[in-house]
């Protein structure tokens, strides 16, 4: 990683703790302070390296999350109604909150970095402690989605199982236990940890173990501010899930079935903010796609999406379900039994929701798995940062690697910033 | 930083610059001192030996390839060796695998690191006058990481081999049963470490300048190596998730690429030509930075067009980014894109010709002496424009049609990736070689490996035009008898290519044990590299270099008596535009 190479903290070549090692007399065997690398000639351009060479780096992530970016515009343009259904699953609270969340340790990474400058190396290690924690709530939040959504079958299109007419299957393997499992095996080893060192009289170790502690434990905090927002605001899933069962039982009265029962549906708080979503059916209907309801409302979502003139692949395939439609006499079953209906069957299995619900849902994984890992890494090289922080190596002459981790996670917040509009704010 | 110091003119030679007893191969010793070595020029000569291996047994594969090919039916890998060697393995699926791992080796384990990651190592802060690369340690684990890479190749050849072809094409390579996790966990690993080795030499070259280095008194391998690390940094990320992206797709199936999952092949090809395209620059920009080294030391004249050369550099950098559609013609994409993918490829001819007529008129009433790496050096110019030119009738929508997954395909980048890239690899290999290890090799041998390269090469790759424009399809085990004589030729021309790949191997080792010590500066370069000792010292300069003009031969010259080239007083007045003197203790700008 670029930034250890700047520090350099233990330099063979170091001799004394002037920050002016350079003289200017022309001979390469000046005097290097401690934290100058041996090829560098000034602090300057020690600083300089570093800090081009994580601009660059920060490009290569930026290039390497617009792979993904690009995917996502390449199948919402295609599917745009698979997106703002699936969309729904989606709970907005907690994506806000962990919008919020990052935001705020972006302000104390940025504050830890003007500390570091003026030499605060207390607010500094505090400043850099927040910021860990604020990383360990955002996974928190994240374990608590992701397990939700792994439950209720919400996977990426090859494992993609959601059924609508059972949407909490029971039974199924905890997932929050296990993504919680090497958190807690984290906490309690900084638990041991703390008391070992306290034991011992390792001061500086103990030190480092108390905020590490904070940090871990608010994993949990996350998970629980997750848990009692997920409980409370994930009503929009069960939302759509009886818009769907709704379709089953009334054919006939698809265009408006959304509209009338979605509603009511709701629980009673929440109802306001989502009702305008369901109101149409294109969005009521969609996620339940994979199951084997009727269809009906895919075709009033097609064709209200079709009128858009621009959209021919739409339209082609308008023509193809209304074809469809058409040839079953308007209700096409999916009785694989009878060979004629199979056919169709078949052909409609092909432009039907299922693995389309789940490219969504790889799509999100991948972005935001991605995304976690890089919070992951951050929280690796903050940790680092927070013991060099507490070790006072830096100085006002020397604050390179604070800067540098700074930038890094502005970038894993600014991807944040455009995942969850994207992913979370599109119905 | 070295105002004081500074002097007019050069220290090649100085009677007053003692040869120091130590240099960088010799200051410690072991094998921990070179595996945790933070040195470039340790480094790059660790790359050096390991794209070395990559190559040998790519190379093999090679000849295993042509070798089956000798008979329409197939020859090699039908035979009782291969039947007893796999016996569950049709010679088919031998052949589908070979083709594929010499595709993905030379690529990612050969090409790309080759020049920038060997070569560059070696040379880039030496010739910038700089005493290391920003980062050494980020560059010691770009080392580490082509080597954990290269193990993960190995491991995809081991068990179950690889038959996808060296592009990862979907949907077969999420359906097929070959180790493609393997592979593209070991390209990922790979991409890496070009991006770091990218990363490091902008930072070097953009921080490290010493005072008077200006980017225009670079050498132009300098110039060529930034716009490669351009690519690498900005194009590599990419390739990465992609086959990230691919790893999901098998294991979790994703359905972005799979079309059983309502993914998009296409997508794939997109993805996957947005990176290999610029790629392709990867492999072919620094050897362009090399000939331009090779042609203006070896004719003993000033580089002809030096800012044309530098910019050039940096259009086709640019500019390879905009042409990825040109391999997918046939794929499936709008008529208008590809008119514009079209146009947009031929506009890459012009930089590169630029060069081309750069390096002609710069051997253009030069004392040209025909060293080894400058016969090198010639063949290149001489293959590259075959190699250039081919490209054009591939660019052409048309032509394409008829020509496209043809031989003449894989006759046209390999005039491009052998016959420019590996050439001037092997012609910077010897010209540098003296620097590297401090010995001169024979220069007879090594002309004699320039010449069977040269001969071999066209023998072997000539024929496969001709086969691709009568309607061979590349990737085929198999053929129908009418393309035999021509498939003989060009398995012969393969042999000969490994004689004289084997001859230079053996040239290059001799001169280690029987070689001549090599002085300073053997061909009369004016670059910084030259400056200092042959093996250069730890810190690369005893003291700090006097940076003048990368390109001024006028006082240099040829001393029969110590058998070497010395500093001369200039013939001629010298005006360089900034001479060192009016920008003191000013680094880097």
């Amino acid at each position: 990683m670029a930034t250890t190479d700047a520090g350099h903290p233990t330099d063979a070549h170091g001799h004394s703790d002037s920050a002016h090692g350079h003289d200017g007399h022309g001979d390469h065997d000046h005097d290097h302070p401690s934290y100058l690398a041996h090829h560098f000639d000034t602090p300057e351009q020690q600083f300089d390296s570093g800090k081009l060479g994580m601009w660059l780096f920060l490009v290569t992530e930026i290039l390497f999350f617009s792979g993904m970016f690009c995917a996502y515009a390449i199948f919402r343009a295609w599917r745009p109604e698979v997106f703002e259904g699936c969309s729904q699953f989606l709970n907005t609270k907690l994506g806000a909150i962990n919008t919020g969340v990052l935001l705020f340790s972006s302000l104390t990474m940025a504050w830890a970095v003007r500390c570091a400058q003026l030499e605060q190396h207390k607010q500094c290690a505090c400043l850099i402690a927040t910021t860990l924690s604020c990383a360990m709530v955002f996974l928190g939040v994240k374990a608590i989605e992701y397990s939700h959504k792994w439950t209720m079958g919400l996977l990426p299109a090859g494992l993609y199982s959601y059924d609508p007419a059972n949407p909490h299957p029971v039974g199924g393997p905890n997932y929050l236990a296990y993504i919680c499992a090497p958190f807690a095996a984290a906490t309690v080893g900084v638990l041991i940890w703390l008391i070992i060192s306290y034991l011992r009289g390792a001061k500086f170790q103990f030190a480092v173990a108390k905020p590490l502690l904070v940090v871990c434990l608010s994993f949990f905090g996350g998970v629980g501010l997750g848990t009692i927002l997920e409980s409370g605001g994930d009503d929009s899933e069960h939302g759509s899930v009886h818009v769907a069962q709704h379709d089953d039982h009334q054919h006939g009265d698809h265009q408006h079935g959304g509209e009338q029962h979605g509603g009511e549906q709701h629980d009673g708080e929440h109802s306001a903010e989502h009702t305008p979503a369901h109101a149409e059916p294109a969005v009521a209907t969609l996620p339940a796609a994979g199951a084997m309801v009727d269809d009906s409302n895919d075709l009033a979502v097609l064709k209200r999406l079709a009128s858009d003139a621009t959209n021919t692949g739409l339209q082609g395939e308008l023509k193809a379900l209304e074809a469809q439609d058409k040839m079953s006499g308007g209700a096409i079953t999916y009785d694989d039994s009878d060979d004629s209906s199979a056919t169709i069957a078949a052909s409609k299995d092909n432009v039907l929701r299922p693995s389309r619900a789940g490219v969504f849902f790889s799509i999100y994984y991948c972005m935001t798995g991605v995304h976690a890992i890089h919070i992951l890494a951050g929280i690796g090289v903050l940790i680092w940062l927070l013991v060099r922080t507490m070790r006072n190596d830096f100085n006002r002459n020397y604050f390179g690697p604070v800067d540098y981790i700074g930038l890094y996670w502005h970038l894993v917040d600014l991807i944040w910033i455009y995942l969850f509009p994207l992913m979370y704010l599109i119905r | 930083m070295s105002a004081g110091s500074l002097r007019s003119g050069y220290e090649v030679n100085d009677p007053g610059y003692p040869t120091p007893q130590e240099n960088y191969l010799t200051n410690s010793k072991g094998v921990l001192s070179w595996m945790f070595t933070l040195d470039h020029k340790r480094i790059g000569l660790m790359y050096l030996i390991g794209v070395s291996v990559a190559f040998l047994v790519a190379g093999l594969l090679a000849l295993g390839i042509r070798l089956h090919l000798l008979s329409p039916d197939g020859a090699l890998f039908n035979t009782g060796f291969f039947k007893w060697l796999a016996p569950e393995k049709q010679p088919n699926d031998i052949y589908n695998q070979v083709f594929t791992l010499h595709g993905a080796i030379m690529v990612f384990l050969f090409i790309i690191p080759s020049v920038p990651a060997a070569l560059g190592n070696f040379l880039v802060p030496v010739m910038l006058g700089a005493k290391d690369v920003a980062f050494p340690r980020l560059n010691l684990s770009s080392f580490y990481l082509w080597v954990a890479g290269a193990i993960f190749f190995v491991m995809a050849l081991m068990a179950s081999g690889l038959d996808t072809g060296w592009t990862f094409y979907t949907p077969y390579s999420t359906t097929t049963d070959s180790s493609v996790i393997l592979a593209t966990t070991g390209a990922f690993i790979l991409g890496f470490s070009s991006i770091f080795t990218g990363l490091n030499f902008i930072v070097t070259i953009n921080t490290m300048r010493p005072p008077g280095m200006t980017w225009f008194r670079m050498p132009l391998f300098l110039w060529a190596t930034y716009s490669t690390s351009i690519i690498q940094v900005l194009a590599t990320p990419v390739l990465g998730i992609t086959l990230l992206l691919l790893i999901a797709e098998r294991t979790m199936h994703i359905g972005i690429f799979d079309p059983e999952y309502n993914g998009d092949p296409v997508t794939f090809q997109h993805f996957f030509w947005f990176y290999s395209h610029p790629a392709v620059y990867i492999m072919i920009l620094p050897a362009f930075g090399i000939i331009s080294e090779l042609i203006s030391v070896h004719s003993h004249k000033r580089i002809f067009g030096y800012r044309f050369i530098a910019y050039s550099s940096i259009a086709i950098a640019l500019l390879g980014f905009l042409v990825w559609g040109h391999h997918m013609f046939t794929s499936g994409m709008s008529p208008m894109t590809t008119i514009i993918f079209s146009a947009l490829t031929f506009t890459v001819s012009v930089p590169s010709a630029i060069k081309v007529f750069n390096w002609l008129a710069t051997m253009y009433k030069g004392s040209i002496s025909l060293t080894t790496p400058m016969v090198y050096a010639i063949s290149f110019i001489f293959l590259f424009t075959i190699g250039g030119l081919t490209g054009l009738h591939l660019g052409t929508l048309a032509t394409d049609l008829h020509l496209h997954d043809t031989y003449f395909v894989v006759a046209h980048f390999h005039y491009v990736m052998v016959g420019g890239t590996l050439v001037a690899f092997l012609g910077g290999v010897f010209h540098w070689w003296p620097k590297m290890v401090g010995r001169m090799y024979n220069e007879i041998g090594g002309k004699i490996s320039a010449a069977l390269v040269f001969i071999g090469f066209n023998l072997t790759f000539l024929p496969q035009f001709v086969l691709g424009s009568r309607g061979m399809p590349r990737r085929y085990a198999t053929y129908d008898p009418e393309f035999q004589a021509l498939h003989i030729m060009s398995t012969y021309g393969a042999l000969t290519l490994g004689i004289g790949l084997f001859i230079a191997l053996g040239v290059l080792l001799y001169s280690l044990i029987n070689g001549r010590k090599a002085p300073a500066n053997p061909w009369g370069g004016a670059t910084l590299e030259w400056a200092c000792t042959s093996p250069p010292p730890y810190y690369n300069f005893d003291r700090p270099p006097v940076v003048g003009d990368p390109y001024e031969f006028g006082n240099i010259e040829w001393d029969a008596e110590s058998d070497r080239y010395v500093k001369v007083e200039p013939k001629r007045k010298v005006v360089p535009s900034e001479t060192p003197a009016e920008k003191p203790a000013h680094a880097g700008e």
